[in-house]
């Protein structure tokens, strides 16, 4: 018997990012201040968080109503919005059929109701926008990687940032009109003539390694699990490093 | 309390069996690693136990499967909020391999890794007494690839980051290391029924 492993791949998770532990346990009222439509199926929420610490860009955060009765539900919802020290967050949540959470955002909520919510939570999903990133999402796993695009613009950030992103078709692309030349929109239904429908493919991702900065992308991936899987496997076959390659899965 | 207003909540179901802030998943079994499921063939898995043991060792894939078959059927509880009831894993008890290794008097935590370099630190007491199993089926077939397949950790009364897929090896320490989720903010050892999702629960 061997007595020694060699790990296959490797998982080296550069850039781990310190989580405040006393910020992230601690529950707070957040105040629904504005809602708006963004696609058929998405609208976003914002809320005022007053002693909201901040984010990173990428990171999520946890979200709980409580019924009458004391019965709570929680959730675990990514932010959308930039870090931006207003003391508000924004969230995009779809509409999902029979969705407690979700069907109480769409049908009830409105502003100046109350919800709770602790965070910002995970270091690992997350940009501080020290490194080139390349980013793939799909439907509302767009979400995480806005906050991310929001982030490089407000600060005017040059280090280089792409994003693919998948909807089902333009109306169903969230964020359409804030989207700008770093994304290029994939659209699997139906799409404006002389665009391509289909999913995402080699065609799409090799480009963008082939104009791959000098030390790399770091990639971000976010979608539900085909989803990831599937971009994954684009990204690691047009030669981006498994180990460089950060993955959130809707669940 | 902090009622929400007009929210009322899926009907109530008492179900002693789901720890608190938990939902049933019922046929589902979402995926939630952060990295790219590894291209790992049995052939190609081995799982070593080493540190503070008598007899450091490392099984191969044959090796381990000639090990005392058990399995366990039960629960899980993911600290993104769903549980899963009535699962069956099939594998060999941790204890079986420890048994092999004889971990020493000192040691008191262990640190599992994955194939991909994914870690999660666990006491070891956790480890032991017929609490966690290495596992290659689920529901009688092979354990698929995205669910840690060839081969997995399977420590099912704590929240299942703890259960690291592609499992690698552990490793036996006098102290507590933390792993990949615990350094990115969760707790340091995840009981589902103290609710210990987050580091400071």
């Amino acid at each position: 018997m061997t007595e020694t492993t060699t790990p296959p791949t490797g998982f080296a998770v550069p850039g781990r990012i310190a989580v405040d532990a006393q910020t992230a346990a601690a529950w707070q009222t957040a105040t629904l201040t504005e809602i708006r439509r963004e696609t058929p199926r998405a609208a976003t929420f914002r809320l005022a968080v007053p002693r909201w610490a901040g984010h990173l860009p990428g990171q999520h955060l946890m979200l709980r109503l409580t019924a009458p009765d004391g019965y709570v539900a929680q959730r675990h919802y990514s932010i959308a919005s930039a870090p931006d020290d207003s003391g508000h967050i924004e969230l995009t949540l779809d509409r999902v059929p029979d969705g407690e959470v979700s069907g109480w955002f769409h049908a009830v909520a409105r502003p100046g109701d109350t919800i709770e919510v602790r965070g910002p939570l995970s270091g690992f999903f997350a940009w501080p926008g020290d490194r080139p990133a390349l980013l793939l999402g799909a439907g509302s796993g767009v979400v995480p990687l806005m906050s991310m695009i929001r982030h490089h613009r407000a600060r005017g950030l040059t280090v280089p940032l792409r994003m693919l992103v998948s909807a089902r078709s333009p109306e169903e692309l969230i964020y359409a009109a804030e989207l700008g030349a770093e994304t290029t929109p994939v659209f699997t239904r139906s799409a404006p003539l002389g665009v391509p429908v289909g999913r995402m493919t080699a065609a799409h991702v090799a480009p963008l390694l082939a104009e791959q900065p000098a030390h790399g992308w770091e990639a971000y991936v976010c979608g539900t699990n085909a989803f990831a899987e599937h971009a994954s496997r684009l990204l690691v076959a047009a030669g981006q490093p498994p180990e460089r390659i950060r993955i959130e899965r809707f669940g | 309390m902090n009622v929400t207003r007009g929210f009322s909540g899926r009907p109530r179901v008492h179900n002693p069996g789901l720890p608190p802030g938990q939902y049933d998943a019922r046929d589902d079994w979402p995926v939630l690693s952060a990295e790219v499921t590894p291209d790992l063939a049995p052939a190609d898995w081995s799982f070593r136990i080493d540190g503070l043991v008598e007899h450091p060792h490392t099984w191969d894939w044959d090796a381990s499967h000639a090990l005392p078959a058990a399995a366990y059927e039960g629960d899980i509880h993911c600290v993104t909020g769903w549980s899963k009831f009535g699962v069956r894993f099939g594998g060999v008890s941790l204890d079986a391999f420890f048994s092999v290794v004889r971990p020493l008097a000192s040691a008191t935590h262990a640190v599992a890794r994955s194939h991909t370099g994914y870690t999660a630190n666990l006491p070891l007491s956790d480890l032991t007494g017929g609490r966690a199993w290495i596992v290659w089926e689920y529901g009688g077939a092979p354990l698929p690839p995205e669910h840690g397949g060839p081969a997995r950790l399977v420590v099912p009364h704590l929240y299942f980051w703890k259960s690291a897929k592609w499992i690698a090896g552990l490793t036996l320490l006098d102290h507590d290391e933390p792993g990949f989720w615990e350094r990115n903010g969760y707790h340091a050892r995840g009981n589902p029924w103290q609710e210990q999702r987050y580091s400071g629960d």
